[in-house]
C-alpha cells in the first residue's frame, strides 16, 4: 500500500514526531498563556518553559485580530439600550464602567462612621467602611450602609416649602430674614460634630444676639457626660480583659457601635493560636445583641440595674478596702460576686459600662471604673467623643420657654423632636417662626412654617470631629438631585453672607485653624480629603507621621470648640457632681413596678430617622428576626403565666393594650426569650406618621413613653399596664420562625475556653465520620470527606473560599445590607416576608439554647415526640449563637446535579455559579439545597406594581433605580438567585492585577459582606495558595464544615465558637 | 344428571346478550343524544376547567408568587398534583398491557375507559411540571434539542430530565396503544353509520378507523401489534413512576432520600389508578347502561387489587418509619417524627387512614361487592393518595436540615383553582370521550362471549324436558 506523508519526520516516524502527534494542536495557543502567568499564583513547575515559547507570532496576531474584529462586529449587532445618555464631553475623572471611590463621613446626629463611597457614572451606589479611620476601622453598620438608598428617596423634598406650598429660595430667605430679628431665636439640633458648622452657628448668633443653640439627641447619653466631668469618654473594649455591661448595647447601638464592635472583636479573636479571650458579663432587661454575645448574661429589671451597680461597687469596695454604699437589697448575687472577682483580678484592664441615662447610676459606674483604675487605660477621657452632646436640661428649658411663648423663632436642624420628644408638638404651638432644615416632610417639618431642605450627606460638604484630635471630611459624591441647599449655607445666608459657599468656608476654617498655609495647606487638605480622615496629634504624644502637622494644628482645633456660644459649653460642663452616697439614696428610691417597660433601639432602625428606607425596614432584627415591625417583647414564661397569650406567637401575635400614664397604644406581643421577667420592651423608630410611604403604618411609636426622671430622659418606665389579649391577631413578618437547634449541635459548634485550650481537638471539634464499606465489604467509620459519589473538580488556578469566624461574628447583620446593596437584592415588603420569601443572599441564623435535649428527655422518661416538642422552645434565659449563612459554594453541589438545564454549574475557581439566562425556574435546586440559601424570584420585583411602594429598584421609580449596581444584573421573574461570592468583584480584582501585570494579592478582593463586617469575621481568599489568610484559617483547629456529613464539600467554612465560660 | 362443572362467573351478564346487542349497547352513547345528566356533569366540569385555565393564566402573567410556596418549600401543590395525576395515569396501561400479557380477560370490560383515563390523567399531570416553572415560556429548554445558544445541552444527571423522557414516552405509547384498540371499534361505528345513512359520522369514523376491513389479515396484525405494544408498555408502567419517585429519591432532602421509593411509588400508583378507574366506571356503567359488561365481578377484581396495593403501600409506610429509626440518622428520624407528630400531622394521619386502613375493608366480600361502598372508598383512596404526595413533598421540605429555615406552607386560591381546573379538564375530556368514542372495547369483548356454549346448553336443556 502506498504511504502518504507530510514531512520527513512522519515518514521516518521519529520519536519527536510521535510525541507531537499526541497533541491535537501543533503548538500551544499562546493567548492561553497571556495573563495566566500573572494570574496563576502557583505557576506550574514547567510554566517557565511555556512562557518562553509564547512569543507572539504573526499567526497569533492574525488570530487575535480576527477574533477581536469578530467580537466587535457581533457586539455592534446588539439592540441599542434605551435611556442611556452618552457623555458628550467626558468628565476627566469618569470612565464609564469604572467605579470612582470617594472618602467621606457619615454622621446623622447619632451614628458616626468614616466611609468610602463608590460611585459609578456619577452616582453613589455603595457605602463601605474606611479602613484608614482610627475610630471605625473600616466597619460600617447596617444603617450606614443603607444610607445611600435614602439619597434616592423619591419622597425627599424637591425644594423649599413655605406654609405647605413650594416656593423659591429667594422668597424663603427674604421672608425668614425679615422675621428673624424679632425676639429670641433658638436653634434646636441633634449633636453637631462639625467644627465649621459650629462656627457658622456662632456667626449666626453674633448676627442675632438672642440666639441660643440647644443640642438634643433622640436617645440621650447626657448622664454619662455628667458623670464624667462633662465629656463622654472613649471606651476601649479592645484593651479590656473583662467587660461588665449594665444594659449598654455597645455592639450595635450604644455610643459608637462600629468602633466598639471592632474593639470587641479584637478581644474575641483566636487567630494565630491565641488562647485567651476577653470575658463579657451583661446585666440587661431586653435581650440585646450585645447581651446575646456575652459569656454570662443576667436578666434584670430596669429598676434593679441601679441596685446591681451598687452591689458591684460594694463587692469591689470590700476588696479595695473602701467604704461601702447603702444598697437596698441584692440583685443577682452570684453573678455580681463573680464579676467583681474577675474585674478585680484585671484591674486597669477591665471595663464597666452602663446604658442607663441616669446620673446617679452613671456616677457609681464611673466610681467603679476609677476604683479599678480603668481611667487612662480602657477609658480615655483625653480623646473624648463628641458624637453625643445632647443636653437634656437645656432641652427641658427650651420646652418650657416655648410653652411660655418666650421663643420667637425656632430653627430645627437634623432633628425630629415632634416624633422623638413627646412634649414637643404641644410646645411648638406658641412659637412665632418655625423653620426646619429637614430633607423630607417629617413630623417636625410638617409643623413648621418654612422647610428649607438640607442636602443629603452624599451631596454635601462637611467636616467632623467625632473625637478629640480625630477629624474627617464629608465630600459630595453627586450634584444635589433636588433644589436643596446645605443647612449651613442657609444659616450663612441668613447671617448676611451674600453668596455662601460651605465648601470654601470649611477650607478656610481648616486653613485658619488646622493646617495653616505655611505648613502647606493645599497638600494637607488634599490628603485629608483623599483619606477622608485626619488625625491631628497633640504635642505631648509621640511624633506621628510627618505628613501631618503637629502641635499648632491641635491647639487651633481646640479653639474651634472654644468658639462655641455660651449655652453650648455647658452641654459638656460639669454641673454639681453628685456624691456617691447621694447617688445610692437616689438609686434606692426607684422601687420599680410589677411590669416595667424598656424602650430600645433596633439594630437596623435605630432612632427611626431612616424609617423610610426599605432596606432597613426589611432588615431582619438580629435577635427577633422580625422585619417591618416593632412589637412588645415579653418573655414567653410571662406570656403564659401572666397573660395567657399565645405560646408560639412568633407567626401570629396577640394584640394587647399597653397603658402608661395617660398614653395608650395597642401592639402585638412577640415572645422574646431572655427578656427579664416582669418587663416588656418596645423599639423606637416605628409608628412614623409622616416619614413617607415605606414607613407608613409600620409599627407603633415608642417615644411617647419616654420619661423625665432625676434630671434626664430615661428609657425605662414603671407603672405599666398590659391588658389581656384584646382579640385581635397580628401576623409578624419574620425571616426565622424556628429558634432552637433541635439538638443538632453540629450546626453551630461551640465550646468553652477551658476545653479549647486544654483538650485535644477531637474532644471539641471531632472529625465527622460516616459509615462506610471498604472493598471487602467490611464496615468501618471514615471521614465524611472521603465518601464521594463524584470526582473532584479540577482547581487549576484559584480556589475561592470564605471563612466565617463564629467567635468574631457578633450577629449585627451589616453584611446583609451590604450584600443587598452590592448585588441589587430586591426588597419584597411585609406581605411577602410573611410568606417567607425574603430575598437576602446572606442571612444571620440565630439560635437559642433549649432546656430540653434528647438525653434529658430520655432520662425523664419522655418520649421522642414530647422531647422534640419541648426542644422547640427556648430556655427562659437562653444562650444565643449567630451564624452567617450564604451559599456554601459546595464542591459537590446538590443543586448542580438536579437542574435539568444546567443553569447552575461549578466554576474552575470553586464558585457555584448561577446562570440566570439559562434558569427556567423549577426550584428543584432550592429544594435540594441543605442550607436553603437559594432565593427564587416569585414575581417581577422590578416591574410589578405590587412592589412599587417597597422595592426601590422598580421601573416606575427612576430615582430609586439609581442605586442599582450596574455590574450586577437585576434578575427577572422566575429565576433562581443566590450568593455569587461577589463574582463581579473577583473579576474586577483579577482584571486589575492582569492590567498591572502582577499577581493578585491576598486581601485585594473583598466580598461585600467581608468589607462591611466591623468584626472582620468574614475572610475571602484563595484556598490554593497556602500563604493566604484564609488558608491559615483553613488549617485552624477550629475549622468545621456546616453539615459535613451530607457530603457536599462546601468551600465556605466556619470556625468554632469559643465562649469564655 | 349431567352437571356442569362450576365455572367462573361470566364476564358478560344477561341472557339476551348477543353480538348485535353488544354493538347496540356500545354504539348507543356515540349515536344517541346526550341526556340532561351528561350535560349537567359536562357543564360543571367545563366551568371548573375554565376556572383552572384562568388561574393558570394568572400565574403565568404574575409569577409563581401567586402560589403559596416559599424559600423553604419550593414545591407544594404543584408537584403533589403532578405525582397524584401521574399515579392515576397508571391503571390504564397496567390493565391493557399487563393484564393482556397475563391473559386476564376481565380487563376487556374496562380497559378502554381505563386507557382514556390514563391519557387524560397524564395530560393533567404534565400541566404541573410545565407550569410550575418560573419561566414557562422557556419550558422547551428541557428538551435535548440543538439550539443556537452555543453548546448548551440538558443535564442528564437531573431526575427532572428523566421525568421529561419517561412521561413523554409513556404518553406516546399509551396513546398509540389506546388508539390501536379503537380502530376495529371505529370501523364498527363507521359501518353502522353507513347502514343508517349518517354521512357525516361515516366520513369521520372512516378516517378514524384507518380503513379497517375486518379481514383476517387485519385481525392478525392487530393482535400482533397489540402484543408488541403490550410488551413495550409493561416496563413503562413500572418505569414511569419509578422515575418520578427518583425526583425525590436521588435528592438529599431527609424524607425524600429513600431507596424504597421506586417500588413504593409504583404500588401507590396502581393503587390510586385502580381507585380512579372504579370511580369512573361505576358512574359510567350506570349512566350508559353498561351493567351487563362492567359487572360486579369486575368491580370485585379491582377491589382486590386495591386491597393488595393498599397493603403494599402500608408496608412501605411502615418500612420507612422503621428505617428512619433504625438508620440512626438524626435528620432522617426527625423527618418522620415530624411527619406524624409535627404541624402537618393531620395530613399524615389522613394519608394513613385513607390508604392503609380503608382498603382493608375490602377483606369483606360484602363490602367489595357493594357498589356504593366501593364508590365511596375509591374516592377515599384517591384523597389518601393525594395526601401521601403532600406529606412526602411538603412535610419533608418544610423542616429539613437547618432549623433556621423551617417554615410553614399553605396554598393560595390560585393553586387550589388550578388543581380544581385539572379535575375539570379530566372530566370534560372523559365525558367527551364517552360521547364520541366507544367506551368499551366491543371487538375484544365479543371474543369472550359464550354464545355457542350457551346455545348448546339451551339445546340440551330443551332435549331433557
Amino acid at each position: 500500500m502506498k504511504k502518504y506523508w507530510q514531512s520527513l519526520d512522519e515518514l521516518k516516524e521519529t520519536p519527536e514526531f510521535l510525541d507531537s502527534k499526541k497533541n491535537e494542536f501543533a503548538e500551544d495557543v499562546p493567548t492561553e498563556v497571556l495573563g495566566r502567568k500573572y494570574l496563576t499564583p502557583n505557576p506550574s513547575p514547567n510554566g517557565e518553559g511555556s512562557e518562553e515559547k509564547s512569543g507572539f507570532s504573526r499567526r497569533d496576531f492574525l488570530k487575535v485580530m480576527g477574533f477581536s474584529v469578530g467580537a466587535v462586529t457581533l457586539a455592534a449587532c446588539e439592540t441599542p439600550v434605551n435611556k442611556t445618555i452618552p457623555y458628550l464631553f467626558k468628565p476627566e475623572e469618569i470612565t464609564p464602567g469604572i467605579a470612582n471611590w470617594y472618602a467621606s463621613t457619615y454622621f446623622d446626629g447619632h451614628d458616626y462612621c468614616a466611609v468610602l463611597v463608590k460611585t459609578r457614572e456619577g452616582r453613589p451606589i455603595k457605602i463601605e467602611g474606611n479602613k484608614l479611620s482610627k475610630i471605625t476601622h473600616g466597619g460600617a453598620s447596617a444603617r450606614v450602609q443603607a444610607s445611600v438608598l435614602s439619597l434616592y428617596d423619591s419622597e425627599r423634598l424637591k425644594g423649599p416649602v413655605a406654609k405647605g406650598s413650594e416656593t423659591t429660595w429667594e422668597k424663603v430667605d427674604q421672608e425668614i430674614t425679615a422675621k428673624l430679628s424679632a425676639g429670641n431665636v433658638r436653634i434646636l439640633s441633634s449633636t453637631i460634630i462639625s467644627p465649621s458648622a459650629k462656627n457658622i452657628i456662632s456667626n449666626f448668633s453674633a448676627k442675632y444676639p438672642n440666639t441660643k443653640h440647644v443640642t438634643y439627641d433622640a436617645v440621650s447619653y447626657y448622664a454619662i457626660s455628667k458623670a464624667n466631668e462633662g465629656v463622654i469618654p472613649s471606651f476601649n473594649f479592645d484593651k479590656a480583659n473583662v467587660i461588665v455591661s449594665f444594659g449598654a448595647d455597645f455592639l450595635v447601638n450604644w455610643l459608637s457601635p462600629v468602633e466598639h464592635a471592632w474593639q470587641y472583636a479584637q478581644g474575641r479573636k483566636l487567630d494565630n493560636g491565641k488562647k485567651t479571650l476577653s470575658k463579657h458579663v451583661q446585666f440587661e432587661t431586653i435581650l440585646s445583641l450585645t447581651g446575646s454575645n456575652a459569656d454570662l448574661r443576667v436578666p434584670v429589671k430596669p429598676s434593679q440595674i441601679g441596685t446591681a451597680v451598687l452591689n458591684l461597687y460594694n463587692a469591689l469596695a470590700s476588696m479595695a478596702g473602701e467604704t461601702k454604699l447603702n444598697a437596698s437589697g441584692k440583685v443577682a448575687e452570684q453573678a455580681i460576686t463573680d464579676s467583681a472577682k474577675w474585674l478585680w483580678a484585671n484591674k486597669g484592664k477591665s471595663l464597666v459600662v452602663c446604658g442607663v441615662n441616669d446620673e446617679a447610676i452613671q456616677t457609681v459606674v464611673a466610681a467603679i471604673n476609677k476604683m479599678l483604675s480603668n481611667y487612662g487605660s480602657t477609658i480615655d477621657v483625653e480623646n473624648y467623643s463628641n458624637c453625643h452632646q445632647g443636653n437634656d436640661a437645656h432641652f427641658a428649658d427650651l420646652m418650657d420657654d416655648m410653652k411660655n411663648g418666650k421663643v420667637a423663632a425656632l430653627i430645627v436642624y437634623n432633628s425630629n423632636p415632634a416624633y422623638t420628644a413627646p412634649c414637643f408638638a404641644d410646645a411648638i404651638k406658641k412659637v412665632g417662626l418655625k423653620i426646619s432644615f429637614s430633607g423630607s416632610m417629617d413630623e417636625t417639618a410638617s409643623l413648621c412654617d418654612y422647610v428649607c431642605p438640607d442636602h443629603h450627606y452624599l451631596e454635601s460638604w462637611n467636616d467632623a470631629e467625632p473625637k478629640q484630635n480625630q477629624f474627617s471630611l464629608t465630600q459630595p459624591t453627586i450634584a444635589p438631585i433636588f433644589n436643596t441647599r446645605c443647612a449651613q449655607e442657609s444659616l450663612m445666608k441668613w447671617s448676611g453672607v451674600a453668596n455662601p459657599n460651605y465648601h470654601e468656608y470649611i477650607q478656610s476654617t481648616w486653613e485658619r485653624l488646622l493646617f495653616p498655609a505655611d505648613l502647606g495647606f493645599t497638600e494637607h487638605w488634599n490628603e485629608s480629603l483623599h483619606n477622608g480622615v485626619a488625625e491631628i496629634i497633640p504635642v505631648i504624644a509621640t511624633p506621628s507621621s510627618p505628613s501631618l502637622p503637629q502641635g499648632k494644628g491641635f491647639n487651633q482645633a481646640k479653639a474651634v470648640h472654644e468658639e462655641q456660644p455660651k449655652g453650648e459649653e455647658e452641654a459638656h460642663g460639669v454641673v454639681n457632681k453628685m456624691s456617691l452616697s447621694e447617688c445610692a439614696s437616689i438609686i434606692a428610691k426607684d422601687k420599680g413596678g410589677d411590669v416595667e417597660l424598656v424602650l430600645y433601639e433596633k439594630t437596623g432602625m435605630g432612632i427611626g430617622n431612616q424609617a423610610n428606607n426599605p432596606w432597613l425596614q426589611e432588615f431582619p432584627d438580629p435577635i427577633s428576626k422580625c422585619t417591618w415591625d416593632n412589637y412588645i417583647t415579653m418573655n414567653p414564661t410571662d406570656m403564659k403565666d401572666k397573660y395567657s397569650l399565645l405560646e408560639r406567637g412568633d407567626y401570629m401575635g396577640d394584640v394587647v393594650e399597653l397603658t402608661v400614664g395617660g398614653q395608650k397604644i395597642s401592639a402585638p406581643v412577640y415572645p422574646q426569650p431572655g427578656q427579664a421577667l416582669g418587663t416588656i420592651g418596645l423599639a423606637y423608630g416605628y409608628g412614623r406618621t409622616s416619614a413617607g410611604k415605606v414607613a407608613k403604618g409600620v409599627g407603633v411609636d415608642a417615644y411617647r413613653f419616654l420619661q423625665w426622671k432625676n434630671g434626664t430622659v430615661q428609657n425605662s418606665v414603671s407603672g405599666v399596664k398590659v391588658s389581656d389579649a384584646i382579640g385581635e391577631k397580628h401576623e409578624f413578618a419574620c425571616t426565622q420562625t424556628h429558634h432552637t437547634m433541635m439538638g443538632r449541635n453540629s450546626i453551630v459548634q461551640e465550646t468553652n475556653l477551658e476545653t479549647y485550650t486544654n483538650k485535644p481537638k477531637e474532644e471539641w471539634n471531632p472529625m465527622v465520620a460516616v459509615a462506610m464499606h471498604d472493598s471487602t465489604a467490611n464496615y468501618h467509620e471514615g471521614p465524611a470527606a472521603e465518601a464521594n459519589l463524584w470526582d473532584a473538580h479540577d482547581k487549576p488556578g484559584f480556589r475561592w473560599g470564605l471563612s466565617l469566624d463564629l467567635n468574631s461574628c457578633i450577629g449585627c447583620g451589616s453584611c446583609v445590607i451590604s450584600c443587598s446593596a452590592e448585588n441589587n437584592v430586591p426588597v419584597v415588603g411585609k406581605t411577602e416576608v410573611r410568606k417567607t420569601r425574603e430575598m437576602h443572599w446572606i442571612r444571620i441564623d440565630r439560635y437559642y439554647s433549649s432546656d430540653m435535649n434528647l438525653e434529658k428527655g430520655d432520662e425523664e422518661g419522655k418520649g421522642l415526640i414530647e422531647s422534640y416538642r419541648e426542644m422547640e422552645s427556648a430556655s427562659e434565659n437562653p444562650k444565643v449563637v449567630f451564624q452567617p449563612i450564604m451559599c456554601q459554594h459546595c464542591n459537590h453541589a446538590p443543586c448542580e446535579t438536579v437542574c435539568p438545564v444546567l443553569a447552575t454549574t461549578h466554576s474552575t475557581e470553586g464558585i457555584n455559579q448561577m446562570i440566570y439566562n439559562r434558569c427556567i425556574g423549577t426550584r428543584y435546586c432550592a429544594n435540594n439545597c441543605p442550607y436553603k440559601v437559594r432565593r427564587f424570584n416569585w414575581f417581577e420585583y422590578d416591574k410589578n406594581n405590587m412592589f412599587a411602594d417597597v422595592n426601590p429598584a422598580t421601573w416606575a421609580n427612576d430615582l430609586g433605580r439609581m442605586v442599582l449596581n450596574p455590574d450586577v444584573v437585576v434578575r427577572s421573574r422566575g429565576v433562581m438567585e443566590k450568593c455569587t461570592m461577589c463574582v463581579q468583584r473577583i473579576q474586577e480584582g483579577k482584571l486589575t492585577a492582569k492590567k498591572l501585570e502582577r499577581k493578585l494579592m491576598d486581601g485585594e478582593i473583598q466580598t461585600a459582606c467581608q468589607q462591611s463586617c466591623p468584626a472582620n469575621a468574614i475572610i475571602f481568599g484563595d484556598l490554593n495558595n497556602k500563604e493566604t489568610q484564609i488558608s491559615k484559617h483553613y488549617d485552624d483547629e477550629r475549622r468545621y464544615l456546616l453539615l459535613e456529613e451530607v457530603g457536599v464539600q462546601p468551600n465556605v467554612f466556619y470556625l468554632t465558637k469559643v465562649r469564655n465560660a | 344428571m349431567f352437571k356442569e362443572a362450576s365455572i367462573r362467573e361470566p364476564l358478560i351478564l344477561g341472557d339476551s346478550v348477543s353480538y348485535h346487542q353488544i354493538s347496540e349497547d356500545v354504539a348507543r352513547s356515540v349515536e344517541g343524544k346526550a341526556n340532561k345528566m351528561w350535560w349537567g356533569a359536562f357543564s360543571i366540569a367545563f366551568i371548573a376547567m375554565l376556572w383552572g385555565f384562568g388561574c393558570l393564566a394568572y400565574t403565568v402573567g404574575t409569577g409563581i408568587g401567586a402560589w403559596g410556596a416559599n424559600k423553604t418549600v419550593g414545591w407544594a401543590w404543584d408537584i403533589t398534583n403532578f405525582v397524584w395525576w401521574i399515579g392515576i395515569g397508571h391503571a390504564g396501561t397496567l390493565i391493557s398491557a399487563v393484564l393482556l400479557l397475563f391473559r386476564q380477560r376481565w380487563r376487556m370490560g374496562i380497559n378502554r375507559s381505563a386507557e382514556a383515563m390514563t391519557i387524560f390523567a397524564v395530560v393533567c399531570a404534565a400541566i404541573f411540571p410545565v407550569f410550575h416553572m418560573g419561566r414557562v415560556w422557556m419550558a422547551y429548554w428541557v428538551m435535548p434539542i440543538p439550539n443556537q445558544f452555543g453548546s448548551l445541552w440538558v443535564n442528564f444527571n437531573s431526575p427532572l430530565l428523566w421525568d421529561v423522557f419517561a412521561i413523554s414516552t409513556y404518553f406516546t405509547v399509551s396513546v398509540i396503544f389506546w388508539y390501536l384498540g379503537l380502530i376495529p371499534d371505529f370501523a364498527m361505528i363507521r359501518d353502522r353509520a353507513k347502514v343508517a345513512g349518517n354521512k357525516m359520522n361515516e366520513m369521520i369514523y372512516r378516517i378514524l378507523s384507518f380503513g379497517w376491513s375486518g379481514r383476517l389479515k387485519d385481525w392478525v396484525r392487530f393482535e400482533e401489534v397489540s402484543l408488541v405494544l403490550a410488551g413495550l408498555s409493561t416496563p413503562l408502567v413500572f418505569s414511569v413512576h419509578s422515575i418520578v419517585s427518583m425526583d425525590f429519591a436521588t435528592s438529599i432532602v431527609p424524607g425524600w432520600h429513600t431507596t424504597i421509593f421506586p417500588p413504593y411509588f409504583v404500588a401507590g400508583a396502581i393503587f390510586s389508578g385502580f381507585a380512579m378507574v372504579l370511580t369512573l366506571v361505576l358512574i359510567m356503567r350506570k349512566v350508559l347502561n353498561l351493567e351487563a359488561y362492567v359487572t360486579v365481578k369486575h368491580i370485585e377484581y379491582m377491589n382486590i387489587i386495591i386491597m393488595l396495593t393498599g397493603s403494599l403501600v402500608g408496608i412501605a409506610y411502615l418500612t420507612e418509619l422503621f428505617i428512619s429509626w433504625y438508620s440512626g440518622v438524626e435528620y432522617e428520624s426527625y423527618a418522620f417524627i415530624n411527619r406524624f407528630s409535627g404541624p402537618y400531622w393531620w395530613a399524615y394521619w389522613s394519608m394513613m387512614t385513607c390508604n392503609v386502613v380503608s382498603p382493608q375493608l375490602f377483606w369483606f366480600k360484602k363490602i367489595r361487592t357493594n357498589l356504593m361502598a366501593t364508590f365511596i372508598l375509591s374516592i377515599v383512596v384517591n384523597t389518601g393518595m393525594w395526601f401521601e404526595r403532600f406529606v412526602i413533598i411538603v412535610t419533608s421540605l418544610h423542616r429539613d436540615y437547618l432549623p433556621s429555615s423551617w417554615t410553614m406552607y399553605s396554598p393560595t386560591w390560585i393553586e387550589v383553582g388550578i388543581f380544581v381546573g385539572t379535575i375539570g379538564f379530566f372530566f370534560t375530556a372523559f365525558l367527551t370521550f364517552s360521547r364520541v368514542f366507544p367506551v368499551i372495547a366491543q371487538s375484544e369483548l365479543k371474543t369472550i362471549m359464550k354464545i355457542s356454549s350457551k346455545m348448546y346448553k339451551n339445546k340440551t336443556d330443551n332435549h331433557h324436558h
